[in-house]
C-alpha cells in the first residue's frame, strides 16, 4: 500500500513538473494556437461592400468584437461596388464582394499603388423547389428565367400538369433576390407581376410544401425533405455542386484586402475562414467553405 | 350667526388660496400632456412629410399614385404604389364585409337581450382579443384561413387578399363591437320603454328604435374598425402573399402599404430615394387613417350631443 502510495505521489509530482515545464515554454514562444493570446488584438477594422453580404458580415464583427473587446470592426453595406471602390481609395481595410474584381477595376487599384488580393469566405448557392408532388425534374435557366418573368405561366409548357404556375420570391430588400434576377430573370428585366413576395425564405419553403403548383427559389441552408429540389442545367443543387461549381445559380463570396494581410487583419480573417466565422456562414443560409 | 359666517369665510379663504394653488397646478400638468399628444402628432406628420421631400421632388405625388409597376430596387426603380393603395383598399372592404354584421349582431345582443352575467363575461372575453398580438393572428391565419380558402375556391394559392381580409376583419371585431355597444347602451331607456309601451316586441323595439338611435356611433365604431384593418402589418404581411399587382379579385395575391412598408424598410439606405418613397407611401397611409378617424370622432359627437351624455 505504502509502495503505490508513494509511486503516486512521485508521478503526480512528475505531472506537475512536465505541466510547469509547459507553461514555461509557452510564455516563451509567445502563444500556441490552443493558448488564447496573450497580447490581446487591439485596433479598428473597416469593412464595406456588398448588401448580400452585409448581414454575414456584421454577424462576423458582432461575433468577433464579443471575443476581442479591444476591436473594433465596423461594416457598411452599398453593393459590391462601391466596396471594391473603398478599397481602391484607400479608405477600408477589406472590401467585401459578392462577384469576382474586374480587369479594369484591378488596373485601377494598381495605378493606385494597391494590390487587391483575394480572399473566398463563403458560398452563396440558391436551389430552385417545388412540391414533392410536382412531376418536373428538370429545368433550363432559360425556362427558369421564363417562368419567372412571367412569359411561361403553365406547369404543361415543362412537361408537368396542367396547372398554372404560382410564383413565389423573396421581398425585394433580400440579397437572394437581387441575386436570383441577376443571374435568372435577367438585369434589365423584371419579375413577372404576379409574384408573392413571401417576407422569409421559410415561408417560401413552407407554401412549396403546400402548394402543389408552387415554384420558389431559397438559400441552400433552407432546402428539406418534404419539398423538391428542381435540377437546372441538369445539375442538382447542393453544397457539393454548389463548391465545384457546376450548379449554375452559386457563387463565392469575397473580402478582397490591399496586400497580403498580417497582424490584426490576418487575426480577422484567420478567424472568419475557421470553424467559428463559418458556423456563422451556415447560421446566415450561405454555404461554409469546409 | 353673522360671527360664525364670518370665521368660517376667513378660514375658506386660506383653505380657497391652497385649493386653487393646487387646481392651477393641474391644471397645467394635464393641459401639457393635451398638448405633447397634439405635438406629437404634428411632430410625426412633419418628420413623414419631410422625409417624402426627395420622392416627391424626383419622382413626383402623381406618378407615385397613378403608376402601376412596384419594382423599387430595380435600376432605376419604378415605384408605382397604385397596387399598393388598392391592395389596402380591398383587404380593407373584405375586412369590413366581415367585420360589421358579425360585430353589430355581437354588439345588439349584448346590449338588448345577453343576461348581465353573460354580457359581463364576454365583453371582457371581446375585448382580450384586442389584447392578442397581431402575428399570432397571422399564424392562425396561415395554420386555418389560407388553406381553407385555398380548398374552399379552388385555387392555386391560398394567400389572397380574401384570407387577409378574413383575419382582419376577426382583428378589427373588438373595437367594433364594443364601441357599438357602446353607443347602443348610451340610448336611453325612457326610447325603448316608449316603444314597449306602445306594444312593440323587444325586437322590434331593437331594430326600429334602439339600432336607429345609435346609428352614428355605429357608424363610428365601423370606421374606427375601418382605421385598425387598413394600419394592420403583421398579419397582412404573413397572408396576403404580397405580389404587387393591380388586383382584379379578392381571391388574387395583393400587396399592402402596411406590409410594403415593414418589408422593405429595413434593408433601404437612409435617405436614398427607395427611403423616401416609403415614407410618402407612410404619408398617404397616416392621412388615409387620420381622416377615417376624424371623422368618426366628428360622427361620435354628435351623437353624444344628440343624446347629452
Amino acid at each position: 500500500m505504502k509502495k503505490i502510495a508513494v509511486l503516486g505521489l512521485a508521478f503526480a509530482l512528475a505531472l506537475s513538473a512536465a505541466g510547469l515545464a509547459g507553461c514555461g515554454q509557452n510564455q516563451q514562444t509567445g502563444g500556441e494556437p490552443a493558448e488564447p493570446e496573450t497580447p490581446a488584438l487591439s485596433g479598428t477594422i473597416t469593412i464595406q461592400g456588398s448588401d448580400t453580404m452585409v448581414n454575414l458580415a456584421t454577424a462576423w464583427a458582432e461575433k468577433f468584437m464579443d471575443e476581442n473587446p479591444e476591436v473594433e470592426v465596423t461594416v457598411q453595406g452599398g453593393g459590391s461596388g462601391t466596396g471594391i471602390a473603398a478599397l481602391i481609395n484607400g479608405t477600408v481595410d477589406f472590401a467585401n464582394a459578392s462577384r469576382e474584381m474586374k480587369e479594369e477595376e484591378i488596373a485601377e487599384a494598381e495605378s493606385k499603388g494597391i494590390n487587391p488580393v483575394e480572399h473566398k469566405v463563403a458560398i452563396d448557392g440558391i436551389a430552385v423547389i417545388v412540391n414533392a408532388a410536382n412531376p418536373v425534374e428538370a429545368l433550363t435557366m432559360e425556362q427558369l428565367g421564363k417562368i419567372f418573368r412571367g412569359e411561361i405561366t403553365n406547369w404543361k409548357e415543362v412537361g408537368g400538369p396542367d396547372k398554372p404556375i404560382v410564383l413565389l420570391s423573396r421581398d425585394s430588400s433580400s440579397g437572394t433576390y437581387e441575386y436570383f434576377k441577376e443571374e435568372v430573370v435577367g438585369k434589365d428585366k423584371e419579375y413577372a407581376k404576379t409574384a408573392k413576395l413571401l417576407p422569409s425564405s421559410q415561408a417560401i419553403v413552407d407554401e412549396v410544401k403546400a402548394n402543389e403548383a408552387g415554384i420558389g427559389y431559397v438559400g441552400l441552408g433552407y432546402i428539406s425533405d418534404d419539398v423538391k429540389v428542381v435540377a437546372i442545367d441538369g445539375v442538382k443543387a447542393s453544397v457539393e455542386t454548389a463548391k465545384d461549381g457546376t450548379y449554375p445559380i452559386a457563387r463565392y463570396l469575397y473580402m478582397y484586402s490591399n496586400g497580403e494581410v498580417d497582424g490584426l487583419l490576418k487575426a480577422y480573417l484567420d478567424w472568419v475562414l475557421g470553424p467559428e466565422g463559418q458556423a456563422l456562414v451556415a447560421d446566415e443560409g450561405f454555404v461554409p467553405l469546409q | 350667526m353673522t360671527n360664525l359666517t364670518d370665521l368660517s369665510h376667513r378660514r375658506s379663504v386660506g383653505r380657497t388660496a391652497i385649493r386653487r394653488a393646487a387646481e392651477a397646478v393641474a391644471t397645467a400638468i394635464i393641459r401639457a400632456a393635451g398638448w405633447t399628444a397634439i405635438v406629437v402628432l404634428a411632430a410625426i406628420a412633419l418628420f413623414l412629410a419631410w422625409n417624402s421631400l426627395r420622392a416627391l421632388d424626383e419622382v413626383g405625388i402623381a406618378s407615385i399614385l397613378t403608376g402601376t409597376s412596384w419594382y423599387p430596387t430595380s435600376d432605376p426603380g419604378k415605384f408605382g404604389a397604385a397596387p399598393l393603395v388598392l391592395g389596402s383598399l380591398l383587404v380593407t372592404v373584405v375586412a369590413l364585409v366581415v367585420c360589421v354584421p358579425v360585430g353589430l349582431a355581437a354588439a345588439v345582443f349584448l346590449s338588448e337581450f345577453a343576461p348581465r352575467r353573460f354580457n359581463e363575461v364576454s365583453k371582457a372575453v371581446i375585448e382580450f382579443m384586442a389584447a392578442v398580438p397581431s402575428v399570432v393572428y397571422g399564424l392562425v391565419g396561415v395554420a386555418l384561413v389560407v388553406p381553407s380558402v385555398k380548398s374552399a375556391f379552388g385555387l392555386d394559392s391560398g394567400l389572397t387578399a380574401l384570407s387577409g381580409g378574413i383575419v382582419l376583419g376577426i382583428m378589427a371585431l373588438p373595437t367594433v363591437v364594443s364601441i357599438s355597444e357602446d353607443a347602443l347602451h348610451a340610448v336611453p331607456s325612457s326610447l325603448r320603454h316608449a316603444s314597449l309601451a306602445l306594444g312593440n316586441t323587444r325586437w322590434q323595439t331593437t331594430y326600429k328604435v334602439t339600432i336607429p338611435a345609435a346609428s352614428s356611433g355605429i357608424f363610428a365604431a365601423v370606421m374606427l374598425g375601418v382605421g385598425r384593418a387598413i394600419g394592420e402589418t403583421m398579419a397582412v404581411l404573413m397572408l396576403t402573399g404580397n405580389a404587387a399587382v393591380m388586383p382584379k379579385t379578392v381571391l388574387e395575391s395583393v400587396r399592402t402599404m402596411t406590409g410594403t412598408i415593414a418589408a422593405e424598410m429595413g434593408e433601404v439606405v437612409q435617405g436614398g430615394l427607395h427611403y423616401s418613397v416609403l415614407f410618402v407611401v407612410g404619408l398617404i397611409l397616416f392621412v388615409v387613417t387620420f381622416a377615417i378617424n376624424l371623422a368618426a370622432d366628428v360622427v361620435l359627437e354628435r351623437q353624444r350631443k344628440r343624446w347629452g351624455a
